[in-house]
């Protein structure tokens, strides 16, 4: 097992992931967003305080090949549920966050048998407005400091110094944001059937929003959310944008935490 | 066999504001800049140079570009239709349809049959991948787009040469049913194709292929690598080793009395690369830009040709053989130079108007390089 600051790899029906494992005891799935998986990013440690983290890239981000049948967050879900079956994992807390939140509540809809709980962080996947309302800021459109200053507090945190950074690094930004682009450009980062389809989670949830997200916001997407999730619980972190768990992890980590604790449905 | 020159135009709307007060003259700048009656005048002066330029005895060119005011034509097919009435006897080229982002490949092949046959065969296909800003315009993902390019590109030739009744697609990109165009194409087995290739990794399945190969403002050692890439491929495979009329190169050309006036049009001719304000964003879809390519732009690595685009001036575009201008003599020697360092090429494509080079401007440049040029590219061995 991987239990250092270096990912390892997994192969499923074929699909290579590099993986991160980190931690004892209850399975952690942590599903990334558009910013990829950072191996060195503190709330995993966080985490992996309170169970067994299994935390992958998804195909074509961070160093997990491209995989030509793979092209949308629909795939993406049957080869998480077949990481699960593989592994023979039961019990497990799913936690995505942004596209990766998509992914869980994808998951969950599908099927909850391997699954004890639900952490969906600020998840993207669901069209909420009419045909011309963008939910979703279209973060192809617009110059990447908006698109910072929309998913960020302080967007600051989100500055990278090319200059300091290895080819590796720059190939691993790189590739986060074609793939990205792979399975968020149409529908743009939503199912127009996952909404309806959300009333089929049947684990424990809980919803957690950054209380300065900007890019979807607790009120508007975080609350259609919540209205299409029965008994999900809702909570907001304070100090954080659209990555709490980037910007606040301590707080983020807690929140897990509390709901980690809380008896089984 | 000589060279064949062909006369092609943006058709731009060069009519704008101070460049300051839009940040994008792609994608997103609001059309209430465009003046439809002007515009009418503009489709009507670039349609007769067109002509012109087939009475002058030079082939014709049109391309397609979308949400821009750098390029009037958004549909090369409906421009192409009037030229194929308008005209008698000129090879027509559109370059291209960007079939990477059209939904339904049947209707560029029923759109390109009609055209040939409108053209009594006359008429020359181009499939290209489209530009990067046109992701927004097409709304199709830029990732993975050679793949969807391909099936589009197969789907069509099928379309075109399958004449015993429909035949059904269920690809991964494209689905059609009972596909049976009506027309076909007036050319057997189809109209030649033109695929435009940056890279020489796309010019290598071109080569496969045998189809012509064109280079747009691909430069000395750009094009050399394209092509040189297209020669190995077919080396490769043991097929035939391909004709300079394989080869097409895309410059923009000004021919002058003196090599003062050839500048001079030159100069204007730049507009097209001055002009093309466009912020990251809609220039490097994520996906679009191969991801070494993408690396390098963020250490500010890329070669010297992606910066001489930011800031164009006319000295580094003609010693990097993105421009031919001067007087005849100067033009020949610049077009023989770029010919013998890429292992020669059959089809110079002449960007021969832009911005605010007038009607007078434009065809004095095109008699200019009839008269006295194009015969020494003509009687090239």
């Amino acid at each position: 097992m991987a239990n250092g600051s270096h990912p390892g790899w997994l192969t499923v029906h074929g699909v290579r992931l590099e993986i991160v494992e980190r931690g004892q005891g209850r399975p952690i799935l942590w599903l990334h967003g558009e910013e990829g998986l950072d191996p060195g990013a503190p709330f995993l440690d966080l985490l992996a305080a309170h169970g067994s983290v299994l935390a992958p890239s998804h195909p074509g981000f961070g160093h997990s090949p491209d995989v030509s049948s793979i092209d949308t967050v629909d795939d993406l879900s049957y080869l998480y549920l077949d990481v699960l079956a593989a592994r023979n994992l039961r019990d497990v807390v799913v936690i995505g966050s942004s596209l990766g939140g998509w992914i869980a509540a994808e998951m969950a809809v599908k099927s909850s048998d391997r699954l004890g709980g639900l952490v969906l962080v600020a998840p993207l996947g669901i069209k909420v407005g009419d045909r011309e309302t963008r939910d979703i800021p279209d973060i192809f459109a617009l110059p990447p400091d908006e698109v910072a200053r929309l998913q960020y507090r302080d967007p600051a945190r989100a500055a990278v110094d090319h200059a300091k950074l290895s080819d590796d690094q720059l190939t691993v930004i790189a590739r986060n944001r074609e793939a990205t682009a792979l399975y968020a450009w149409e529908p743009y980062f939503h199912n127009p059937k996952l909404r309806q389809r959300l009333h089929r989670i049947t684990p424990p949830t809980l919803l957690l929003w950054g209380a300065d997200d900007r890019f979807v916001t607790a009120a508007y997407y975080g609350a259609a959310y919540r209205s299409a999730i029965p008994g999900a619980r809702f909570e907001t972190i304070d100090g954080a944008g659209h990555f709490p768990h980037i910007e606040e992890p301590a707080a983020f980590a807690a929140r897990v935490r509390g709901f980690l604790g809380e008896p089984k449905a | 066999m000589g060279m064949r020159a062909w006369f092609f135009s943006e058709n731009a709307y060069h009519l704008l504001p101070d460049s300051k007060e839009y940040d994008s003259i792609r994608v997103k700048l609001p059309n209430r800049y465009y003046d439809p009656k002007i515009g009418a005048d503009l489709y009507h002066r670039f349609i007769d140079e067109w002509q012109i330029a087939e009475e002058l005895g030079l082939e014709i060119m049109v391309n397609e570009h979308h949400q821009t005011a750098t390029n009037l034509n958004p549909s090369a097919a409906v421009v192409m239709g009037a030229l194929a009435r308008d005209t008698r006897k000129a090879r027509i080229l559109i370059l291209g349809n960007p079939i990477a982002n059209r939904r339904e490949p049947v209707r560029v092949a029923e759109e390109m049959a009609m055209v040939d046959v409108y053209a009594r065969g006359r008429l020359e296909c181009g499939f290209v991948r489209g530009v990067p800003y046109e992701m927004s315009a097409g709304n199709h993902r830029p990732t993975r787009m050679m793949e969807r390019f391909w099936e589009a590109h197969d789907l069509i030739v099928k379309a075109w040469t399958s004449h015993d009744g429909p035949f059904n697609w269920e690809g991964k990109y494209f689905h059609h049913r009972q596909v049976n165009i009506w027309p076909r194409p007036y050319q057997e087995p189809h109209p030649p194709i033109w695929i435009t290739a940056l890279s020489p990794a796309s010019a290598r399945d071109v080569g496969e292929k045998g189809y012509v190969v064109a280079c747009f403002l691909t430069g000395f050692d750009g094009t050399k690598n394209v092509f040189g890439s297209y020669r190995e491929r077919r080396a490769e495979l043991r097929l035939p080793t391909p004709a300079l009329d394989r080869f097409a190169y895309a410059a923009l050309v000004y021919v002058g009395e003196t090599d003062e006036e050839g500048y001079a049009g030159a100069r204007k001719l730049m507009w097209y690369l001055e002009s093309n304000k466009v912020p990251p964003q809609f220039t490097s879809p994520p996906g679009y830009h191969p991801t070494a390519s993408t690396v390098n732009a963020m250490k500010g690595t890329n070669p010297g040709i992606f910066k001489m685009f930011q800031n164009p001036a006319l000295g580094p575009l003609m010693e990097n053989g993105l421009v031919f201008a001067g007087n005849p003599d100067s033009v020949y020697r610049q077009i023989m130079k770029m010919h013998d360092h890429v292992g020669g090429f059959g089809h110079l494509l002449i960007m021969g108007q832009a911005g605010f080079l007038d009607h007078e401007e434009t065809v004095k440049g095109m008699q200019m390089f009839v008269r006295e040029v194009y015969p020494r590219l003509k009687a090239l061995a």
